[in-house]
């Protein structure tokens, strides 16, 4: 016999439990960007290549589940947040895997490495972001805890709003990194080859959006708690 | 009269098998409701909860179920007009009873939610407004059910919020939310006892002839001070349940052992919904067998004060039990597993809001559902921003089930009763 419970038929699929495994999934392409880094930096191409692939994998993951939250909330759904700011905040997410993706992408299909003078300074501010992604992560598992409390504990928001603090100060130094590695490299760019000099400049702009990325996933979380 | 002197026995023995089979169809599906918050909630296991249904159920009807089984006897149909022809009273009773036992059976099998009080109140008004006349009904009184079962789910949601509020406020918004649930929810146990007791003592007892004076001057002063003694010692046995539950600290579930000590409370608030859930919905079953047993056995007077005789619960209360373990502890898995969801802070502030609001329903003789009272409270809770996604097109299938079981109801009735009036004659 169907049973169709009124009861039953009431509770929908929270979004909460697969909107943090899709921030756990983007994160962990933003952490393979540093040993991608390294593995080119060694000249390891056959390392870098497996890397691409592994953040690529994840990117496409992310995308996967990203459809999923969303064609799981659909309009008739009574949420304790708004619907839009979540929708959002899974875009926001999303953003960091495909900045990952574009790195790892350029890093090969150029095979680009930064002048042995820079490496470190790449491979740190590369860190940096996967840095600030991770604390964004930690954030966004804070959501099942703002639920409990439903999404109004002073407690509670105190606590994810140090998280948040954290989060701002690592884009913030991210931010310093890239802008040394800048001058840095602009020191030496009349010695390199024009274009490699341009894509340089260009990876250094796309790691220091993985962090900013990373920062908005907060900021879409301060907002989701505001309300 | 010689009709019911010819076949009385025949009448009895049909009321008995129609009002189990009634009971069987409550116990098999609607206590699973009442109780799938429980299991789906992790606060008990399936077969807690179906021990604590079967206790609290029996014990609901018994002391608090006297005002809902006799509305369905004598509230909705005017017993004086029936004074010349008594049996259309039983041919009426037996058709509602059957009418709203089949009508339950074809709707589980389609897996359409239905609720039994909406189709035993439409089988009553059915038959006697087509088999007896118009005016045979207590219009004003069908009124107020009707209203009460569009306040009811309301009055829950409202009660759930509140509750889940004052969780959040006192329990989870604080630095330790631990220690403020271990000493804060021995209230919500007393709550819990105060709440059953006070109906119980206020418009349960008499119907099962008992009488309670403290000489405190009125009969609620009496009833509130027991009550409140009875609530202390549910507090206090609470807190002795509690005191084996430890806080161990956990990073990803910081709030684990909480809802741990919320678990416990689920106990006592399931128990307040069985409860509520038997003093309400068992006359669903009862009060239709009272009234063809009352007529019965006067020999034909419709008799309006006759105390329930005890065997009769005894009826409905093993109907329920037999549909419980044969068919209602699969329907409590079910809804259970789709109610994850629903962690025990939330079930507790559900269950409570919706069986306080039954109970009130009980203690005033309305009988109403205790489903949608339930749906009702949950999304009470929901508005308290406390559940991830709530389905509201659930509201609508409400709507749709009245609008489809009160004619459902009332026309398998209709031709049920011109079916016995054929048989047995008038």
């Amino acid at each position: 016999m169907p049973i169709l419970s009124p009861l039953g038929n009431l509770f929908g699929r929270s979004p909460i439990g697969p909107i943090q495994e899709h921030m756990a999934m983007v994160n962990r392409a933003a952490q393979l960007v540093p040993d991608l880094l390294r593995a080119s930096a060694a000249d390891d191409w056959e390392a870098a290549a497996e890397l691409h692939q592994r953040i690529a994998d994840a990117e496409a993951e992310a995308d996967a589940q990203k459809r999923s939250v969303r064609r799981h909330l659909p309009n008739r759904l009574f949420l304790p947040v708004p619907r839009s700011d979540l929708l959002t905040l899974v875009g926001v997410q999303d953003h960091i895997a495909n900045t990952a993706k574009d790195i790892a992408g350029l890093i090969i299909g150029r095979k680009i490495r930064f002048p042995a003078s820079l490496q470190d300074a790449a491979i740190k501010l590369a860190e940096a972001s996967a840095a600030t992604s991770h604390h964004a992560l930690k954030a966004i598992q804070e959501l099942d805890e703002l639920l409990e409390v439903g999404f109004s504990g002073t407690e509670e928001i105190l606590r994810v709003e140090a998280m948040l603090k954290t989060v701002d100060e690592l884009e913030g130094s991210s931010d310093d990194i890239a802008v040394d590695l800048r001058s840095s490299l602009f020191a030496v760019e009349k010695d390199l080859p024009p274009i490699d000099v341009m894509f340089l400049y260009q990876i250094i702009t796309l790691l220091g959006t993985v962090a900013d990325d990373a920062e908005k996933v907060g900021d879409r979380l301060q907002i989701l708690m505001a309300k | 009269m010689e009709i019911i002197a010819q076949y009385g026995s025949i009448f009895l023995v049909m009321a008995c098998v129609f009002g189990f089979f009634m009971a069987w169809g409550i116990g098999a599906n609607d206590v699973a409701n009442a109780m799938g918050t429980s299991v789906g909630s992790k606060a008990l296991t399936l077969k807690q909860a179906i021990l604590i249904a079967m206790i609290f159920e029996f014990l609901g009807a018994y002391f608090a179920g006297g005002e809902v089984t006799s509305t369905i006897r004598k509230g909705i149909i005017d017993a004086e007009v029936m004074n010349d022809h008594p049996e259309l009273m039983i041919y009426g009773m037996l058709s509602s009873l059957l009418a709203a036992g089949t009508w339950l059976l074809i709707a589980s099998m389609r897996g359409w939610p239905v609720s039994t009080t909406h189709s035993i109140v439409g089988a009553i008004v059915g038959f006697a407004a087509v088999g007896i006349s118009v005016d045979a009904i207590h219009w004003s009184n069908v009124g107020s059910i009707a209203a009460s079962w569009l306040v009811s789910p309301i009055l829950a949601g409202a009660l759930s919020y509140g509750l889940f509020m004052s969780v959040k406020i006192f329990i989870l918004d604080t630095s330790d939310p631990f220690h403020h649930a271990k000493r804060n929810i021995p209230i919500y146990m007393w709550m819990v006892g105060f709440m059953i007791s006070m109906v119980t003592l206020l418009k349960g007892l008499s119907h099962v002839g008992l009488n309670l004076d403290l000489g405190l001057g009125s009969k609620f002063a009496d009833a509130s001070l027991l009550s409140a003694l009875i609530g202390l010692g549910v507090a206090g046995l609470g807190t002795l349940m509690l005191r084996n539950i430890r806080d161990i600290p956990d990073e990803q579930h910081r709030f684990r052992s909480v809802e741990q000590v919320f678990g416990v409370l689920m106990v006592f608030t399931a128990c307040s919904m069985a409860f509520a859930h038997g003093s309400n919905d068992v006359a669903n079953a009862v009060g239709p067998l009272a009234a063809i047993v009352s007529t019965v056995q006067s020999g034909g007077e419709i008799a309006a004060t006759a105390a329930v005789p005890w065997w009769i619960l005894l009826v409905g209360g093993a109907g329920i039990v037999l549909g419980l373990v044969t068919y209602g502890w699969r329907v409590i898995l079910t809804v259970g597993s789709k109610i994850t969801e629903l962690t025990p802070s939330r079930a507790f502030a559900a269950t409570l809001g919706a069986s306080t609001t039954v109970v009130i329903a009980s203690g005033t003789g309305l009988p109403i559902s205790t489903t949608h009272t339930l749906v009702g409270a949950v999304l009470g809770v929901g508005f308290a921003r406390g559940i991830g996604a709530l389905n509201l097109g659930v509201i609508g299938s409400i709507f749709m089930s009245w609008l489809i079981t009160l004619p459902a109801g009332a026309g398998l009735a209709i031709v049920f009763f011109f079916i016995f009036r054929a048989i047995f004659g008038s």
